[in-house]
């Protein structure tokens, strides 16, 4: 190795005078002890507070990333989970409908034909009753009309006859039969018409 | 280069004695604040004191202490400019070079070393392109050695910790599924390559490619001066392409410098992944 750098020595010694240039592969112990120690402070430095504070970094952005992500599939989940409860309240709640739709309906009909019973009942009883009415305020026009239509028979015949026929009994019952056949014959006619009223 | 500067000027005046190139001499620089003196070893002679290199060193990791305590600190969820250039940087070291090499399983306990490695190197190659300081720390030797050493006894420590001494001398030497004679020319080769020139590599290897690269950049730059300044006038547009290539080199330089500190960090990391191998 010293001969390969002769050269250079020369070179060095022509330059500057008596002393030789170093050769540069042979180390200044100074600077071995120098680099390790400069080296191991920096070291220890970095070891302590450089790499601790990167490598928590990391790790804490990594856990914020992570948990980032859990929370959002949490939510997601949960989401989920709320969207198919609304679904199914909605569907309840269209189910509930349809049923109480359903219920109002047959109520509804329900409540039409009891009507519709109760006006046919109200209209047959309204009916009975005029019926009735009519029935009785006959009976009692006949009533009157008998007694009218005697006395008027007998007033009539008296004058057609020229005599009184008032007080006599005999007048009486010639009434009393003509009336009762008169009867006879209307209540043959009501027979033959009378069914088609009562 | 303040040494060949001065030693130029005198001699400027005289062509005959043409163009002195730069040598090994500009990376001895003079202590600061005068001489203390010298002392002997390796039968040369060393001087006492505090010189540039030696500044930059601690200088270097001052900013990277700095700098990197300050990005780290704030601990943001979503990081601001500086801590994403820590991060960004500290996460490189920490991914491609900690992770995918020595293994997710072994990693983490590497990671501080190899980053600090990295950075170290890296902000001490780069001073060689930051004008005003513009010099390679790793340019003298004995400050690589300094961290080939320490490469060497890591790795060398992490393996025989795992597999024990005879263990890992085994899985460093005996190639797997090698039997019969050959492992008698095997053994001593793998012994040589995994144990022994490993640290010697790793050291020449970042000081001669900053030594190569600082010494190529002080030769162009003062090959152009005296092309210009000392020469004939014909003489100076070739001066002028000497410095044009200067600046290109000087990028070069950059790349290199960048390359050198992955480069020692990566087979780092793989020397270590190596001694933590279950098979090699």
């Amino acid at each position: 190795m010293q001969t390969l750098i002769l050269p250079l020595v020369v070179r060095a010694q022509g330059e500057e005078g008596e002393e030789p240039a170093l050769n540069p592969l042979l180390p200044h112990l100074a600077e071995i002890a120098l680099s390790l120690v400069v080296f191991g402070i920096l070291f220890f430095l970095v070891r302590k507070f450089v790499v601790p504070a990167f490598e928590a970094t990391y790790a804490e952005r990594t856990t914020a990333i992570e948990g980032g992500l859990a929370a959002a599939e949490t939510k997601q989940a949960e989401a989920d989970a709320k969207l198919a409860e609304l679904e199914k309240q909605l569907a309840d709640a269209r189910h509930e409908a349809a049923r109480i739709r359903e219920e109002a309906r047959e109520q509804g009909a329900q409540i039409i034909a009891e009507m519709r019973e109760q006006a046919q009942a109200e209209s047959t009883r309204i009916t009975e009753h005029g019926k009735a009415q009519i029935e009785a305020e006959r009976q009692q026009a006949v009533t009157s009309l008998r007694t009218e239509v005697g006395a008027l028979a007998t007033t009539l015949a008296g004058r057609i006859v020229g005599e009184s026929l008032d007080d006599d009994e005999r007048s009486s019952r010639v009434v009393d039969r003509f009336l009762a056949d008169l009867e006879a014959i209307e209540s043959t006619g009501a027979g033959t018409s009378g069914s088609g009223v009562s | 280069m303040s040494g060949i500067g001065s030693a130029l000027l005198p001699q400027g005046s005289i062509r005959t004695e043409g163009f002195t190139p730069p040598g090994p001499a500009d990376f001895d620089l003079p202590p600061i604040g005068g001489d203390f003196g010298t002392f002997h070893a390796f039968g040369q002679e060393f001087v006492l004191g505090v010189t540039k290199p030696m500044l930059q060193l601690v200088l270097s990791a001052v900013l990277i202490f700095g700098f990197f305590y300050l990005a780290s600190r704030k601990r943001a969820m979503v990081p601001g400019k500086l801590q994403f250039v820590g991060e960004e940087a500290y996460g490189f070291v920490r991914n491609s070079l900690g992770r995918d090499i020595i293994g997710t399983h072994d990693y983490q306990r590497f990671v501080p070393y190899l980053f600090t490695l990295f950075t170290f190197i890296l902000l001490n190659n780069l001073f060689a392109s930051i004008p005003f300081i513009q010099f390679p720390t790793f340019s003298r030797s004995g400050m690589v050695y300094g961290l080939a050493l320490m490469s060497w006894i890591i790795y060398n420590v992490v393996g025989m910790k795992k597999h024990g001494i005879g263990g890992y001398f085994k899985l460093q030497s005996v190639p797997a599924g090698i039997t019969g004679p050959i492992l008698l020319l095997l053994v001593p080769l793998e012994f040589m390559s995994n144990i022994i020139v490993r640290p010697v590599t790793l050291a020449l290897r970042l000081f001669a490619n900053m030594f190569a690269g600082h010494l190529l950049l002080i030769l162009f730059a003062l090959g152009g001066e005296y092309l210009i300044v000392e020469m004939s006038l014909a003489y100076a547009p070739v001066g002028v392409l000497a410095w044009v290539l200067f600046l290109a080199v000087a990028f070069l330089e950059i790349l290199i410098q960048f390359l050198q500190a992955y480069v020692f960090v990566l087979l780092n990391a793989m020397y270590i992944q190596g001694a933590l191998a279950d098979e090699h």
